[in-house]
């Protein structure tokens, strides 16, 4: 045996490694060369009958020409393994344009009425105001008396109010008219200083294109022992610049009256109509939007606080038509209409919670 | 509150223009509705003169007029029968829009004969109803001026809306003396001299009340001017009562609506030859009626305040006067009455009969006490200047109200209130100009009430006064002092819970919608409710009347809705308020949601991935069971219990219990009874959860306790299990994971089977339980033995048998 003949021997066992197309003729040569009859095996096999200097440096070529046949061979699988993946592969290609369920978070939605409620509650909450809450069905004494609109009030008329039946100890249960009672109550059960907002439906007898016999409204209080006009100014301009997501509103105050605030102010809020956008901070057309003042002396007296010590503000905003303002929606009536096209469109997705740090909307 | 630029102009001293005043008054709390300018209004129209006019060839109704107007000479077929060569008349050109008949004019060809433009009439203008000819300008109107001057209407018109509280608003007098005070001009004090009687006034009048009572009309004065001339008011009058949208009616009762408007002193003249014995106000009868000036005729009662005499009814004091004692062009001698009414017995009367007059709408918000006497004498006076005669003595029955009392005033307080920095002088001079009387000195005033303000009582409404005037515009906005650095949550729990419930809802799909809070009377029984306590005694319509008792029948019919819209599929909820009652506690929020068609999680309809299927009460379940691990319910710890209302489908519903007695929601499908009574089809899944059922949480620690993850290989066993029936999985599962609660983690459910291999009554259920060792790798014989534990524990709590 001979060097030579061994490398005879390796330039064969290589070309037919090359030569093996798939992986049961690969493990033929494998069997071939390195199997226990193999032609390398048998080789090694031939050591133990040579002199040791022969066997010595025989014996190392031959280990050689193993490693590196079977180096070659695993490369070999390795590659032609590649191969068939790559093949198998290759016929599993699937059509990506086939459609996917957008899920559930895709699908659900928030309506516009508390996702503005919770702008609206984020807002003042910064301002230190906590949500203060009412009954539906509320007593005489809280929609109105309490709220110094007496019985036979032409204020009372005004108000297009639902009436349960009168019970047997002669009262006769409303359903609350506007959120003010809520002032009552709070006022009633907590101690001042006070900063509360309390949002909630609202019922008036009354029903077309733009009004509904239910409706939202939020009802602002403060009462303290500093609290002025100069502050409710500012707490509502900040509040619609904050709303409205603009740095700066035109705002009007006019003198008007309410029989729970004396002053009372109705405010207009400025606005360029553009197209079919009503744009808040711009242009100057005056849209009306809420009714608001100082607490009245007499309903300070009527929940026990001494209008002497105590003074404070009070207002009231549509909650619907804030929602309108800012995102256009033509008609009030949809807004309880319960239409999923509708809800789809002027909803919210589920995950944009408004908040001060991400902007409202 | 209707009122001319003109008129005001009588009363105010100023040279502000027009849209200076209406802004003022938009400021001052007058707020200008509309502002009508006639001049501009009818610019298009303007005068012409009528050359010739012919009869048209081919209608005999028709005439064929040539007019020179201030742009040459056009050709206008007319119908009107009035219409006559030599008159001047108004002319719309071609392409003018014509309000009373809402047309703009073309070049139109009528029977043949060509026309290019309109000869008006009053109507066509809408200056009035008349439509019985053209109108006929004086010979002098010149051709080509506006039609608006020769008609006499260069004045503006101002409407304002006028606040409860300001009763004195309702003169064109009071707005002046409010636009003076806001720095707008000159207040004209006219105050009205008497006027002496020749004679004693010869017509008795009482009052007739008991002491409880004598409040209904508390004064009434009156006389008689005898030998008046009654027939149209003069053009000037006229004109004035036309322009505010009043139909002159005659001198007399002309004179009555004018003083109502320019001094808010509403007045009723009588043909004293009518009236039969003495005129008195008492309260009504039962069973007495009158023909009012409107045409009806009323039922007066016990609470009503009459006018009378000795024979009949006459009229509803402060509210409308009677037809047959009104004055007509025939009357000679005339009674005028001025008297103060109580303004909420005016207001229940006139709410009760439904009558809408000027009258009742001053004296309900409180006409001023101190000007009976001097609005007798107004009117006296213009009766003898329009329709002559001989005036009477006055005749006063009663004593006049008096005023608001004076009250102490502190001019801090409009520093106080309003944040406004203001001069003492400049308080003094608002309100001194308001006709506040200002006794003391500053700081500190006694404060007298005009007799015309009702509506002030105390400091708040004089820091109004000076607010309002000086203008809220002019109050510095102030920032509230911050609470604290950062702002703290305020949110209460059941706040939290609500929008909690509400994101994870529209996070697993369903749709927010807001229902009314009132149903029909059958939708609300179909849930439990209908009770007399919840219904509207005044529900704007019958599908409105009941306050719901669920949120269920809202969201079922708004589903049925979508649906018969071509939505088939989709998932609805709301988070609301349902009334158990009408007292405060009775008012509960829940979340309850509706599937309707085929939709799950994943979607809805079909889908080439597979399709959703029918809302079945696991889908419920499934939003329900999500909904309350998202409010931090262990839903370990709840009952789920086979009961639920009978508005469900009796086998697929149930309910979420916390202990036997506490039901904290409810799920299933909708039985098909309770759809077809609301008109829906079905299946539809719901649930309701009473957010105000859940117990409040546990305050703990905000750090969390240690993990304890074991590294340990958990081992996995299977086990069959063969049941009857009618033997709840929950129980199987509950005794399986019970069986060793230390070393099983979980147990779960994966295959429920009938069929074949398996006896006729029982199932298969087939559980896969998980044991996680924690100190140290299980042996064989160890897990065995929890395996042994588990088999014994089902078998026990089920009766069943581990399957071969």
């Amino acid at each position: 045996m001979t060097a030579a003949t061994l490398d005879t021997l390796k330039t064969e066992l290589l070309a037919a490694i090359d030569a093996a197309s798939d992986l049961s003729a690969l493990d033929e040569v494998r069997v071939a060369s390195l199997g226990k009859k193999g032609r390398i095996s048998e080789l090694m096999k031939t050591l133990s009958g040579m002199a040791p200097e022969e066997r010595k440096s025989f014996g190392q070529a031959v280990n050689a020409l193993k490693d590196e046949i079977g180096a070659a061979l695993e490369e070999k699988r390795g590659a032609l393994a590649r191969a068939a993946m790559a093949e198998r592969l290759a016929s599993e290609r699937e059509d990506i344009t086939l459609p996917v369920r957008p899920g559930p978070l895709a699908e659900g939605r928030i309506h516009p009425v508390s996702q503005v409620i919770d702008e609206i509650t984020e807002i003042f909450a910064d301002m230190g105001f906590s949500i203060a809450e009412g009954p539906d069905i509320e007593t005489d004494f809280h929609n109105f008396t309490a709220l110094n609109i007496p019985e036979e009030h032409p204020a009372r008329q005004d108000h297009d109010t639902f009436y349960f039946g009168r019970r047997e100890d002669g009262s006769r249960p409303v359903l609350r008219t506007h959120t003010s009672p809520v002032q009552i109550r709070t006022m009633l059960k907590e101690k001042p200083p006070l900063r509360i907002i309390a949002p909630g439906r609202v019922y008036r007898s009354d029903s077309d294109q733009t009004h509904t016999p239910m409706f939202h409204q939020v009802e602002g209080l403060v009462v303290d022992e500093e609290t002025h006009l100069g502050h409710l100014k500012w707490v509502l301009e900040e509040f619609c610049k904050a709303f409205f997501e603009v740095d700066s509103v035109k705002m009007r105050f006019r003198a008007s009256y309410f029989p729970f605030t004396e002053p009372s102010m109705e405010v207009d809020i400025g606005y360029a109509k553009v197209g079919d956008e009503i744009r808040i901070g711009e242009g100057d057309e005056w849209l009306e939007i809420l009714g608001c003042g100082m607490v009245n002396p007499n309903v300070l007296r009527n929940v026990d606080l001494d209008p002497a010590r105590y003074q404070g503000f009070a207002f009231g905003v549509g909650i619907d038509r804030l929602a309108m303002l800012k995102y256009g929606m033509p008609d009030l009536r949809a807004f309880f209409a319960a239409d999923l096209r509708w809800l789809k469109h002027y909803g919210f997705v589920p995950l944009a919670v408004p908040t001060l740090a991400g902007g409202l909307s | 509150m209707k009122f001319t630029l003109s008129w005001l102009k009588q009363h105010l001293e100023t040279d502000a223009s027009l849209a200076e005043i209406a802004d003022t008054l938009t400021e001052i709390g007058l707020e200008v509705e509309e502002i009508v300018d006639p001049a501009e209004a009818l610019s298009a129209f303007t005068v012409a003169y009528v050359a010739k006019c012919e009869k048209h060839p081919d209608a005999d109704k028709l005439q064929v007029c040539t007019v020179e107007t201030g742009n040459g000479t056009f050709q206008v077929v007319c119908g009107a029968a009035n219409a006559h060569a030599g008159m001047k008349g108004v002319f719309a050109p071609v392409g003018t829009y014509v309000p009373g008949i809402d047309l703009t004019l073309t070049k139109a060809k009528i029977r043949g004969v060509e026309s290019f433009g309109m000869l008006c009439s009053e109507r066509e203008l809408e200056l009035s109803d008349e439509h019985h000819g053209i109108i006929e300008l004086s010979e002098d109107a010149e051709v080509g001026s506006p039609a608006a001057a020769a008609l006499g209407l260069t004045d503006a018109v101002i409407d304002i809306a006028i606040t409860p509280n300001r009763p004195d608003c309702l003169a064109v007098s009071g707005i002046a003396r409010d636009l003076a005070a806001a720095g707008l001009g000159t207040f004209k004090d006219q105050p009205v001299a008497p006027v002496q009687g020749s004679f004693a006034n010869p017509q008795p009048i009482a009052l007739e009340f008991s002491a409880e009572t004598a409040s209904a009309c508390p004064v009434f004065a009156g006389r008689v001017v005898k030998g008046v001339k009654n027939g149209p008011s003069p053009d000037w009058l006229q004109a004035k009562l036309k322009a505010i949208g009043l139909r002159p009616i005659n001198a007399l009762v002309d004179i009555t609506n004018y003083i109502s408007y320019d001094r808010a002193r509403p007045l009723h003249v009588y043909d004293a030859d009518k009236l039969s014995g003495t005129i008195k106000a008492r309260l009504g009868e039962t069973g007495e009626r009158f023909e009012a000036l409107d045409g009806k005729t009323y039922e007066v009662d016990a609470e009503a305040c009459v006018i009378a005499d000795d024979a009949r009814v006459l009229g509803l004091g402060g509210i409308m006067g009677g037809e047959e004692t009104g004055c007509t062009e025939e009357t000679v001698n005339v009674f005028i009455e001025s008297a103060y009414f109580d303004p909420i017995r005016t207001a229940k009367t006139g709410r009760r009969l439904n009558i809408i007059s000027d009258a009742r709408f001053r004296f309900e918000r409180g006409v001023d006490p101190a000007f009976v006497v001097p609005g007798l004498e107004l009117a006296t006076e213009m009766v003898l200047e329009l329709c002559g005669g001989e005036a009477s003595e006055i005749e006063i029955a009663g004593e006049a109200p008096e005023g608001n009392s004076s009250f102490s005033f502190d001019i801090s307080e409009v520093k106080r209130l309003s944040g406004l920095e203001l001069a003492p002088e400049k308080i003094e001079q608002l309100l001194t100009a308001l006709g506040f009387g200002l006794r003391g000195s500053a700081p500190v005033f006694e404060v007298s009430v005009p007799s015309w303000r009702p509506d002030v009582f105390g400091p708040a409404d004089i820091v109004e006064e000076v607010v309002r005037l000086v203008g809220v515009a002019n109050v510095p906005a102030t920032p509230m002092p911050r609470v604290s650095g950062v702002a703290k949550p305020v949110l209460t729990e059941m706040q939290k819970r609500q929008r909690r419930a509400r994101r994870l809802l529209a996070g697993r799909g369903l749709v927010e919608a807001v229902t009314w809070s009132f149903i029909p009377k059958k939708e609300a029984e179909a849930f439990g409710g209908g009770q007399a306590s919840l219904v509207l005694d005044n529900p704007i319509s019958s599908e409105l009347s009941d306050m719901r008792p669920s949120l269920l029948p809202g969201l079922i019919t708004a589903a049925q809705r979508n649906a018969d819209r071509g939505l088939d599929d989709g998932a609805l909820f709301e988070l609301g308020q349902i009334y158990g009652g009408d007292q405060p506690e009775d008012q509960r929020i829940a979340a309850s949601g509706v599937r309707f068609g085929n939709i799950g999680l994943e979607g809805s309809g079909r889908d080439w991935a597979g399709n959703a299927k029918p809302a079945d009460v696991f889908a419920a379940k499934a939003d329900l069971a999500a909904l309350l691990d998202a409010l931090g319910l262990d839903a370990s710890n709840l009952m789920i219990v086979a009961e639920a209302p009978d508005w469900f489908h009796p086998g697929r519903s149930g309910s979420f219990k916390l202990g036997p007695k506490v039901t904290l929601g409810v799920f299933g499908e909708i039985h098909p009874l309770t759809l077809e009574a609301l008109g829906a089809d079905g299946p539809m899944a719901a649930f309701e959860l009473d957010l105000g059922a859940l117990p409040q949480p546990k305050r703990k620690g905000r750090s969390r306790s240690a993990l304890g993850a074991s590294d340990l290989q958990a081992v996995r066993r299977d086990f069959a299990f063969l049941v009857d029936a009618d033997v709840p999985a929950g129980d199987l599962l509950r005794a399986a994971r019970g069986a060793d609660k230390a070393l099983i983690s979980n147990v779960g459910l994966f295959d429920v089977f009938t069929g074949k291999g398996v006896p006729e009554g029982k199932k298969s259920l087939a559980i896969e339980v998980t044991l996680q060792p924690i100190e140290k790798t299980l042996t064989d014989k160890e897990i065995d033995a929890v395996a042994e534990k588990i088999v014994a524990a089902v078998v026990k709590a089920t009766g069943g048998e581990l399957r071969g």
